[in-house]
């Protein structure tokens, strides 16, 4: 399994151990907090993704509860209350480009998922 | 200069038609209808549709803005009782006097009664209007039995009427056969042998000379020998024109009635038109539409001073009466001079093909059908455009199919006539596919081609292929960018290789990683297919949002849980159990329009805590959530409705039982009314069962909701047995054939040959596969278990439950107010109130 973090960047941030590897069944998605935050993490084939649980056009917490989806070779999850996609490396929504979460960088050791956050 | 006033008496089919060609070509005119009958025009040669739910509205031939757009005056229930051709003035029975420059005479014709002594009584009725089939329903319910006067093939579709609505039929005909206009005696001989298999009783050669009061029955009808009772009878003995203004006006008129016309539609009167069936032109009255439509063409484009005549129209006919398929082409009895036949008859199949062939042996002159109308189309062809025979022309009837000569739509000239009823041509139809035109529903509105009685639907959808296939347009119906398949195609693949998950199916047959249309399409199919737990962690991944935690996502994010019903009959135990529920873990309570109990506000976290003591009180899931069958209304029925006729609760409960958990393209409701009051609305589900005297109506494709559909009566006074086959077969067909998230009514709506399709294939299993469509639905039955139970007991499908990764707290972010007594989702501002308080 290789990482969707990116190593240079990791010196500025701080990594928090959020879950083993197997807690996510390949092809799902699940909620985790991060400090007062929620995020959705997913898991696909490969990589795993990290980006805000809050869903901007619904204002609840439901992204990690979307179907993943392969939109022209790029990786998204649509949300389960108006469908709508968001990219999982960028945040990028691909209906509204007015409109877009958060990604989080991932990083994996010892087969825990470690997501990070600049301090 | 003003503009010239125009008068049209009579508004049916051709009346209508003709307004339209006109307004489409000119506003010359100031138009005037005067109408007898109390609406506009409505489709008459599908009136007997109306008896099986078809509704006025939808017959209705022109919306209802089309008068006042187009400034014409409409005068509604309004009957023309005189002309004065000097003063050109017509005046009505409402005692209005109306001039005009031009008079339209499209008055139509009436029944024929037979003057018979007695042919007044109370239930004695005809059939041409809405008013005449009320009249006819009002009678049958209280009748046991009906004659139908008359076999032509008006006489035949008013049987099917009667047999429909549950009466002991009779046919009596005059001449020694049915349908003696469009068929030889062999073929007669067939049509009877087979519509009395089907409990018609044919009686031919009989005249009846009184009809008097019965014995056992209300009339009875009295012959020169031999008499029959019935407590109804409905005169079909042919059409006469309603030529009564325009003989009284001392227009020239046929020897036998009919408005005399020449080329342009023009009767002995410059001024004066006649169009549709009141009129004779080269001593024939055409008791179609067909004809009168090409009249109605010409005459639009004779008063916009385009040279147009009418030549004569085709006669041929392809019907299906009483589930029996008839057809007849062109000079049918072999009158033409020298004329040969030939015919095959094979009598194991119930089939009879006549072909009348030119002395030279190199046109078809004409044809009957019997029992197979398969090569009506292509025979057709061959007469109408006088197309060379084949060297053996009995190989176009024989039923060896192998060696049959095609005659492909290539064959066909541009000016062949595709639609007769429309006169649409095969170049008509290539220059709207031309124009943009790549779908059916495209080319029947720019040319209306296969929209009167859609005899046409399957050539013109050859062209329309044909066509595509030659301008290199490929029709897309791929499901996404992922799979080039349908779904109809993704379910063969999956039932053919025997495939059990969504990564087997995209490595051998997709490509890319898959989305939310093709992943939850695919869950879908394998659940038809295998019946596989949908929370297995091979198909977790598939399933939509409310699948995916078997409960239904609402606007915060919360669920909500329905429990199954059957029946909507639950008792007050169980009542208390969800009345438990619903206050233990605080549930807004709302009863659902299904006959069952949603409870609203649990958050993902609470799910398998409610589903246990939901499941440990002997609950299942309501598959709310699903793709699937949802709920199976039902009355009270017999047991304790003093007019049910059947126990539709216990019916409606044992479908529901069966049926649970079959996942299919979309949602499934049924209903079951033990009488023909219908309280439970079956007339309106995808699946509707109506108890009769006998056994069960059984309504299909019917739809509520944003477009709202009646069902469609599929087969009547089945036993229990019949009528839970016809089912699994038409829910399993559903669910092979339909596209993702197409309800039963589109579905229907969509398939080529409709009801009658589904009946074939239901009933006479015309595609041999009634038995295996059973046989997997006997599949789903068997391995049916509640996903619920199923969940709560698999603590790997717990975990995807729990609030968080890493953290058991629940979301606090979702908040509720109170209303009425209940919690309801607190709105944005109320949500920004309550947090204010919390920090102060
Ligand atoms: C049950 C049934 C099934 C049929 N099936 C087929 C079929 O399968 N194929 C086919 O080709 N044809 C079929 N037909 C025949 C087809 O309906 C007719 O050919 C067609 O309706 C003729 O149209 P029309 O406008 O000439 O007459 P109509 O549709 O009868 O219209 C005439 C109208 O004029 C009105 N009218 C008459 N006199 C006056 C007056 N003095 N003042 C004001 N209004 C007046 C009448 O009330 C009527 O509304 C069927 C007919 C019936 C009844």
């Amino acid at each position: 399994m290789s990482m969707a973090s990116n190593a240079e960047r990791s010196e500025a941030l701080e990594w928090f151990d959020i879950a083993g590897v197997d807690d996510i069944i390949p092809g799902t998605g699940a909620p985790a907090r991060l400090g007062d935050k929620q995020i959705a993490v997913f898991r696909d084939k490969t990589n795993i993704y990290a980006i805000d649980n809050l869903d901007p056009f619904s204002d609840a917490n439901v992204l990690s509860r979307g179907l993943l989806a392969d939109m022209k070779g790029r990786i998204c999850v649509a949300s389960p209350v108006y469908k709508q996609h968001f990219c999982l490396k960028t945040g990028e929504c691909l209906e509204d480009a007015t409109v877009n979460v958060r990604a989080y960088p991932v990083t994996l050791r010892d087969e825990r998922i470690l997501v990070g956050i600049a301090e | 200069m003003s503009k010239q006033r125009l008068l049209v008496i009579g508004n049916g089919m051709v009346g209508q038609r003709f307004l339209e060609e006109l307004v489409a070509k000119t506003q010359a005119y100031d138009i005037t209808v005067i109408g007898e009958e109390i609406r506009p025009a409505y489709d008459r040669v599908q009136l007997s549709a109306w008896f099986s739910g078809t509704t006025v509205e939808e017959l209705t031939l022109c919306d209802e803005n089309f008068f006042h757009d187009n400034g014409i005056t409409f005068l509604t229930g309004t009957k023309a009782v005189s002309i004065n051709r000097t003063a050109k003035i017509v005046k009505t029975d409402t005692g209005m006097e109306l001039c005009y420059d031009t008079l339209v005479l499209a008055t139509g014709s009436y029944p024929f009664v037979p003057p018979i002594p007695g042919n007044d009584k109370a239930h004695c009725h005809v059939y041409r209007t809405i008013e005449d089939l009320e009249a006819i329903q009002a009678s049958a319910s209280s009748s046991q039995s009906g004659v139908v006067v008359g076999g032509g093939l008006l006489g035949l579709e008013a049987a099917k009427a009667l047999k429909d609505s549950g009466l002991v039929t009779h046919v009596v005909e005059f001449a020694p056969q049915l349908m003696a206009v469009q068929l030889d005696d062999i073929g007669g001989a067939l049509l009877r042998e087979k519509i009395e298999a089907l409990d018609v009783r044919v009686h031919t050669g009989k005249a009846t000379q009184n009809i008097g009061t019965g014995t056992t029955a209300r009339y009875r009808l009295n012959f020169e020998e031999g008499d029959l009772e019935t407590d109804m009878i409905v005169f079909s003995a042919g059409i006469r024109p309603r030529d009564e203004l325009a003989r009284s006006s001392g227009l020239s008129i046929g020897e036998r009635g009919g408005v005399i016309i020449d080329d342009h539609c023009k009767t002995s009167d410059d001024s004066i038109y006649a169009i549709g069936e009141v009129a004779l032109w080269q001593g024939k009255i055409y008791g179609l539409v067909a004809p009168g439509y090409e009249m109605a063409r010409n005459l639009a484009s004779t008063l916009t001073d385009e040279a147009k005549t009418f030549s004569g129209a085709d006669m041929s006919t392809k019907l299906k009466l009483l589930g029996v398929e008839v057809g007849s082409i062109g000079d049918a009895h072999a009158r033409s001079e020298g004329s040969r036949i030939c015919s095959i008859s094979d009598a194991s199949r119930g089939v009879y093909k006549k072909l009348v062939i030119s002395n030279d042996g190199k046109k078809l002159l004409g044809a009957v059908l019997v029992g197979d109308t398969g090569d009506y189309d292509s025979l057709l062809q061959y007469s109408l455009n006088d197309i060379d025979l084949p060297e053996e022309p009995i190989s176009l009837i024989s039923p060896q199919s192998g060696d049959k000569p095609v005659l492909g739509v290539d064959a066909l000239p541009a000016t062949a006539q595709i639609c007769s009823c429309n006169n649409v041509s095969k170049g008509d139809i290539c220059a709207s596919i031309a124009a943009g035109c790549t779908t059916m529903g495209a080319i029947k509105t720019e040319t209306r081609a296969s929209s009167t009685c859609g005899g046409c639907t399957t050539l013109v959808k050859q062209v329309l292929d044909a066509e595509l296939k030659s301008q290199g347009i490929e029709v897309n119906n791929d499901i996404c960018e992922h799979f080039s398949y349908t779904r109809q195609g993704l379910y063969h693949l999956v039932r053919m290789h025997g495939i059990r998950s969504f990564e087997e199916l995209l490595e051998r047959f997709g490509s890319g990683n898959g989305c939310e249309i093709c992943k939850p399409a695919v869950g879908s199919i394998l659940a038809s297919c295998w019946n596989d737990f949908i929370l297995d962690p091979k198909h977790v991944g598939l399933q939509d949002t409310n699948d995916n935690f078997l409960a239904n996502l609402q606007k915060d994010g919360s669920y909500s849980v329905v429990p199954r019903i059957p029946g909507g009959e639950i008792g007050p135990e169980m009542l208390a159990v969800l009345a438990d529920v619903a206050i233990k873990y605080d549930l807004y309570t709302k009863i659902t329009g299904g006959q069952r109990i949603d409870l609203f506000g649990a958050r993902v976290d609470q799910l398998p805590a409610i589903w246990k003591d939901l499941t440990d009180a002997g609950f299942e899931s309501g598959h709310a959530y699903g793709k699937s069958l949802r709920t199976v209304k039902s009355c009270v029925g017999s047991s304790w409705c003093r007019f049910g006729v059947q126990d539709s609760v216990s019916m409606a409960i044992y479908v529901e039982k069966r049926y649970r958990g079959l996942r299919s393209p979309h949602k499934i409701k049924m209903a079951v009314s033990g009488c023909t009051r219908e309280c439970a609305e079956a007339q309106s589900k995808d699946v509707g069962v109506i108890a009769t005297e006998k056994g069960w109506n059984l309504y299909v494709c019917g739809n509520g909701g944003m477009r709202p559909r009646h069902a469609e009566l599929f087969a009547s006074d089945l036993d229990d047995e019949t009528l839970i086959k016809y089912i699994d077969r038409i829910l399993m067909f559903y669910v092979r054939t339909a596209d993702r998230l197409q309800r039963t009514s589109v579905w229907r709506d969509n398939m080529e040959g409709g009801l009658e399709y589904l009946q074939d294939v239901v009933i006479n299993d015309s595609l041999g596969i009634g038995e295996e469509l059973e046989t997997e639905m006997q599949g789903i039955i068997d391995t049916y278990e509640c996903e619920w139970k199923r969940t709560i007991n698999d603590p790997a499908a717990l975990k995807r439950f729990e609030p968080f990764l890493n953290d058991d707290t629940p979301d606090g972010d979702i908040v509720y107010v109170r209303e009425r007594g209940q919690k309801r989702p607190a709105r944005a501002e109320e949500k920004q109130q309550l947090k204010v308080k919390e920090i102060a």
